[in-house]
């Protein structure tokens, strides 16, 4: 193709991703924008193509980033070349979304017509206007019943600041508003703009790794040209490549020989770690690159930790190579290993955070087949010790003795938690309960609150959000980022069984609530611990002193002395069943612990 | 060789929220047809001439006693018929409802040869009884049991529920103690279970059946055990008492890991080590009978292992354990040998004894059964 014919082209190309709220409707407009730009046959149509891992499914949300061509032939006669690049739609992996949204010039924001704004799509448009991108406001779901779509379109003004007069008013589910949305697209979001021929700077927004090819990096052109065979770099790692494979989703993935400015889509290069190919980085030549790499590279930090333990210590060896499995996949997974007295061997893992870590954990149990132990989260103390040195903590096991320490700082988060105003008093309660600084409330419109905390990470990491949309009937949604690091009244408790400290039961928690954490967790110990044969003192201790203290009672009976007519068979079933179950418990001394255990030490129930 | 036959008689006059057995109300049920199936079911897996002599049958239900007497005759004499040959002292059992307090059924009984009854009595309050949807009260059981033992019958077991809902320990106590004052000479003693596809396990699921707890329960279960054997009842089984020769011979069969036919829609069965099930609907059974099938739906081969395991969990329910000597018979290894490490751990948490003859559980074992029968599974 001749520069002219680049040019041309570069004109018809529109890049956009979908910005939107869990459950507002993202994947359902996916589906009927695919469906109207004829990219699948209806054959090939499956419910929400994009979300292509039966986790994401399940969950409804969107964890890997997927990027579509599309053809739209549009009313003004020209066809367009459309790239949707879908966006992950949690707070956990803002730095993803932030990522895709620089590949695009467009975003369509949709906003349910029922629910209106939520904190985290409010969070998702910030970083669309950062990275200067042209907003098509989406009014969604107005079959619904409870639809209030002027009330919608007055919020996305007042509060955003848009000009929502255009706004689109659309069912993705009824197909209403498709047309208008492309249409919309074509008119509003600007062409990519860059030179074909310039030293070439590819921005990587997302990879994942395939057995056969490496890492698949998924690009967006923002300079030059690429070509099979061209000799690349990795401008942050320096790392050099050649180009194997290069191609677009349509969502198929279909070769082409080149990609140029605007284009979206992929590159293989015989690249071996995830780690060599980190979203944000930009690819150029070997020779002759480009001298600065595009803006908005950072490395990626975990900010939640746990210890990943196989319950059966056989499996120690099939959980590392799970985990190399998907860290080549996922760059900000980290691991090292780590010993437990308790639990044995195991591996002391970093997440982006809590959802980022489930989702690890469940990947390994299901697609490993390992049975885990996930002790409860904690996030990184610097511990100052009187002796002058600094100590970085990030497992409770480790923190040095009292007599030792100065003085615990822990990182804090601004916390932006919308509500309606109904549920104001709950919401503060519980961000009270979190330790957390009241900063401001800042009302949205006559009915949603913004209220703004300051609180630990630690107190927001377990069941902080689970809590909030309990106690506001699900309406809450949660924002957060961290603000840095800030001295606390830090101890930690240690949990005895049998009147033997369990290092993976440690928690750190704040000296004025380790009382009522300590009644708590025993509680719950007593609860989730089966009975056995023998007595079992659950304590909870600081240091040396015992702060609360419960028994499980011994088992007295477990027979079935249930009549059952010469079915043995069903006896045998039963006996395997209950066998199964402990095989399930990591024995800890000579008490057996069920999974749920080592995460409840964080669990602090609603009523206590 | 077989010497037992278990007999599934799947019809009730109503049915009891904590019943599980294959059963169907009565009432419309092609009764007459499914004793046909049955009669030809006994022909086709019976072969008289390498028969041995059949020592126990025992005919169960279901109501057995919901057969009307024409029915009961024509029900009996098939079995007689078919089932041979006849040791001269076959332990003969029939499940009883206590609701049937008219001679006649039970003269029918005595008259073709049945020789045991088994009354399923369960509790003597009112009250549980109509929460368990039984469909008779305390008073037939005590006219039933006088009516029977009129009759001739002398050989009675009775069976009692614990662990109900509502029950409390002191109702638990008098049930014992109006068991004894009948007189009869074995007591089962059954801890409720809560099976799906009964009315219990739908109100559990929904939070509405409160059943006493572990605690209550273990004393229930102490009492029961300490009473009966203060009265002369030999524990001979976890659940199962009686006075010296009146062990019930037809359920050891199960406990000794004998085999048994099992006759009838639902019934189970244990031929050439192979455990099997027969299908449970009417029409089904029927069909395949009249196909010229056995009407197995499940056929399970033991294999060897599976074969010792069920040969210890069974024959750890006998207060007498597990046979040595008849161990190394049927399997020619020694129980010691192969699972030496399970005995040596279960023997040092006090819920073995093992000795030159048997292996048996302790007081305390029995109380804890499953947590030793479970450490004999999957480990050969």
């Amino acid at each position: 193709m001749s520069k002219n014919d680049k040019l041309e082209r570069q004109k018809r190309i529109r890049n956009f991703s979908i910005i939107a709220h869990i459950d507002h409707g993202k994947s359902t407009l996916a589906d009927r924008i695919l469906e109207k730009t004829s990219a699948l046959t209806q054959r090939e149509m499956k419910e929400q193509m994009l979300d292509a891992m039966d986790l994401e499914r399940e969950r409804g949300i969107t964890i890997k980033l997927n990027a579509v061509q599309l053809t739209y032939k549009a009313k003004d006669g020209e066809e367009y070349i459309f790239h949707l690049i879908d966006t992950p739609g949690h707070v956990d992996f803002s730095y993803e979304v932030s990522r895709s949204l620089a590949a695009c010039e467009g975003a369509l924001l949709i906003v349910d017509a029922a629910q209106g704004i939520e904190a985290q799509t409010l969070a998702n448009v910030y970083l669309a206007l950062e990275n200067d991108l042209e907003i098509i406001p989406v009014i969604n779901k107005i079959d619904l019943p409870s639809a209030e779509p002027e009330r919608v379109r007055k919020e996305i003004e007042d509060v955003i600041g848009l000009d929502a007069s255009d706004a689109v008013l659309a069912s993705a589910k009824a197909g209403i508003g498709i047309e208008d949305i492309l249409e919309q697209v074509v008119e509003k979001v600007p062409a990519p703009q860059g030179d074909p021929e310039g030293p070439l700077k590819a921005l990587i927004f997302d990879s994942l790794y395939d057995s056969y090819r490496g890492v698949v990096a998924y690009i967006q052109i923002k300079e030059g040209t690429v070509k099979v065979g061209d000799k690349i770099k990795m401008m942050a790692t320096g790392k050099e490549f050649e180009v194997n494979e290069i191609g677009v989703f349509t969502p198929k993935p279909v070769m082409k020989d080149e990609l140029t400015v605007g284009d979206v889509g992929f590159l293989t290069a015989s690249i071996k770690n995830v780690g060599d190919s980190r979203v944000g980085d930009t690819i150029t030549h070997a020779k002759k690159g480009a001298d600065t790499p595009l803006p908005g590279y950072r490395r990626m930090n975990p900010m939640v930790f746990c210890g990943l333990y196989p319950v059966d210590s056989n499996n120690y060896n099939d959980l590392r190579e799970a985990l190399e499995r998907l860290e080549l996949n996922d760059s900000s997974l980290q691991y090292e290993p780590e010993t437990s007295q308790a639990l044995g061997f195991g591996f002391r893992c970093g997440f982006l955070g809590l959802l980022h870590m489930e989702i690890i954990q469940e990947r390994i149990e299901r697609e490993f087949g390992i049975d885990l132990i996930t002790t409860a989260p904690s996030v990184i103390y610097n511990v100052h010790l009187t002796n002058g040195e600094t100590l970085v903590v990030d497992n409770p096991a480790n923190m040095p003795d009292p007599q030792s320490v100065d003085h615990v700082e822990e990182p804090y988060v601004k916390a932006s938690v919308m509500t309606p105003n109904d549920y104001v008093g709950p919401v503060m309660e519980i961000c009270q309960k979190k330790r957390g600084n009241f900063i401001t409330m800042e009302y949205m419109d006559d009915i949603r609150v913004n209220v703004i905390y300051e609180i630990p990470l630690s107190e927001i990491v377990y069941d902080f959000f689970d809590q909030l949309k309990s106690s506001t009937k699900g309406y809450a949604s949660l924002d957060y980022e961290l603000i840095g690091y800030r001295t606390s009244k830090l101890v930690k408790m240690d949990i005895l069984l049998n009147g033997e400290k369990i290092d993976a039961l440690s928690v750190i928690v704040h000296r004025d609530f380790a009382y009522d954490r300590g009644k708590a967790v025993v509680e719950k110990l007593r609860e989730l611990i089966p009975r056995h044969q023998f007595e079992i003192p659950v304590q909870a201790a600081i240091g040396q002193k015992i702060v609360a203290r419960t028994n499980i009672r011994a088992l007295r009976k477990n027979v079935l002395a249930k009549c059952y007519g010469g079915d043995i068979s069903r006896k045998r079933k039963l006996l395997e069943k209950q066998k199964e179950g402990k095989k399930r418990m990591k024995t800890v001394g000579n008490v057996e612990v069920p999974q749920e255990a080592f995460m409840s030490v964080l669990r602090m129930d609603s009523d206590d | 060789m077989v010497k037992a036959a278990y007999i599934h008689i799947p019809f009730c006059e109503q049915i009891c929220h904590y019943c599980d057995f294959n059963k169907f109300l009565l009432q419309g049920q092609p009764v007459d047809e499914y004793l046909d199936a049955m009669d030809l079911e006994m022909k086709r897996l019976v072969q008289s001439a390498d028969q041995e002599p059949i020592e126990t049958i025992y005919i169960g239900g279901g109501t057995p006693t919901a057969l009307n007497e024409e029915q009961l005759k024509r029900m009996l004499e098939s079995v007689k018929a078919n089932l041979k040959p006849i040791h001269p002292d076959v332990e003969f059992t029939v499940e009883a409802n206590p609701s049937v307090t008219d001679r006649n059924k039970l003269t029918v009984l005595k008259e073709a040869g049945v020789n045991r009854l088994s009354i399923g009595v369960q509790a003597f309050q009112d009250k549980l009884l109509t929460a368990l949807n039984r469909n008779h009260r305390q008073a037939d059981v005590w006219k039933m049991i006088a009516e029977a033992q009129s009759i001739g019958f002398e050989n009675i077991s009775i069976d009692l529920m614990f662990g109900l809902p509502g029950q409390t320990l002191d109702m638990f106590k008098q049930s014992v103690h109006h068991a004894l004052e009948l007189g009869v000479p074995h007591i089962s003693a059954y801890s409720l279970q809560v099976e799906k596809q009964t009315v219990f396990y739908i109100r559990d699921q929904k939070g509405q059946l409160t059943l006493p707890g572990e605690e209550q329960e273990s004393e229930m279960f102490e009492y029961l055990i300490s009473t009966l054997r203060a009265n002369g009842y030999q524990q001979y089984e976890i659940s199962n008492f009686g006075k010296p020769g009146y062990e019930s011979q037809h359920n050891l069969v199960y406990w000794k890991n004998d085999e048994y036919y099992g006759i009838g829609a639902g019934a189970h069965g244990y031929l050439a080590n192979h455990r099997y099930e027969n299908v449970k609907p009417l029409p089904h059974y029927i069909r395949k009978i009249k196909d010229g099938e056995l009407p197995q739906r499940l056929s399970n081969e033991l294999t060897e292992k599976e074969q010792m395991e069920e040969e210890v969990f069974l024959g750890l329910r006998k207060m007498s354990g597990v046979d040595k000597k008849v161990f190394l018979e049927r399997y020619n290894v020694q129980i010691d040998e192969i699972f030496a490490a399970q005995i040596e751990k279960l023997v040092a948490e006090g819920l073995l004894i093992n000795d030159a003859e048997s292996l048996r559980l302790t007081q305390k074992g029995v109380f804890l059964g499953n947590e030793v029968f479970q450490e004999f599974i999957g480990v050969i």
